[in-house]
């Protein structure tokens, strides 16, 4: 049963790594890359219980803390293109809550009646 | 009852590797960026834990299961977290839905009316 359970998710991490390859946008390969570091926590935990040594399990933990830091750690690193950003923005630059230009008339129109608190075209502090 | 917990997470261990499945095949054949994150967080809420799940079942009361719950209690908050700030991110970034752009005259025509009603 654990050998059925580690070729799925062998199986599943390849198809993952053909969609980091080919994914046309970075959030795909971003996608593709935190589901199979997910996907390698459980490999772990499967293959210690494979082995009869369920030791490295500490590895597995420290691997899933890794991954969520990784993932929001890049994310911010894509939307602000510095790592080190507060998330002060100056008065005068593109908000980047701001809504898509390519949203629908009538969203556009719903959302702008009714602003939510944090949505201004205010430097947050 | 050993019989009992060994075809249960047996059955666990198989459904969480169906799920997995499925959801690696999700992302590699879908054809927009929305629906491969569904398929994706399907993968982690699923098959993480019904594997997981299976594993603490074959482990019984030990150290060994509080190491399984721990990873699965981080991987259920930090899983639809990243998740969430992806789809966020990608919205603002300018990705757009595939079904995009909805049928505009119907909506123009039922919105304003709406409106008109109520204020």
């Amino acid at each position: 049963m654990y050998t059925v359970a580690t070729l799925a998710v062998l199986v599943t991490m390849a198809l993952a790594l053909a969609r980091a390859v080919m994914g046309p946008t970075v959030f795909d390969r971003i996608l593709a890359v935190n589901m199979i570091a997910t996907k390698t926590t459980i490999l772990i935990a499967l293959l210690g219980f494979l082995s009869g040594r369920p030791d490295f399990l500490d590895i597995a933990l420290a691997y899933a803390l890794i991954n969520f830091i990784g993932s929001v750690a890049i994310l911010k690193f894509f939307k602000y293109r510095d790592l080190s950003h507060s998330g002060w923005l100056s008065p005068d630059a593109p908000h980047p809550h701001r809504m898509p230009n390519w949203m629908p008339p009538e969203v556009v129109d719903i959302l702008q009646k009714h602003p939510a608190p944090d949505d201004k075209q205010e430097p947050r502090s | 009852m050993d019989m009992v917990l060994d075809i249960l997470s047996w059955g666990l261990l198989l459904g969480g590797g169906f799920f997995v499945f499925v959801g690696g095949l999700g992302l590699f054949r879908m054809p927009d960026f929305y629906t491969r994150i569904h398929a994706a967080s399907l993968t982690d809420t699923m098959g993480a834990g019904m594997i997981l799940v299976g594993l603490m079942l074959q482990a019984g009361l030990t150290l060994v299961t509080a190491k399984l719950l721990m990873i699965l209690i981080f991987i259920f908050f930090t899983s639809p977290t990243s998740t969430h700030a992806l789809a966020k991110a990608a919205l603002f970034a300018g990705v757009r839905p595939l079904i995009y752009p909805p049928a505009k005259k119907e909506a123009k025509e039922a919105a304003p009316t709406k409106e008109d009603a109520t204020s």
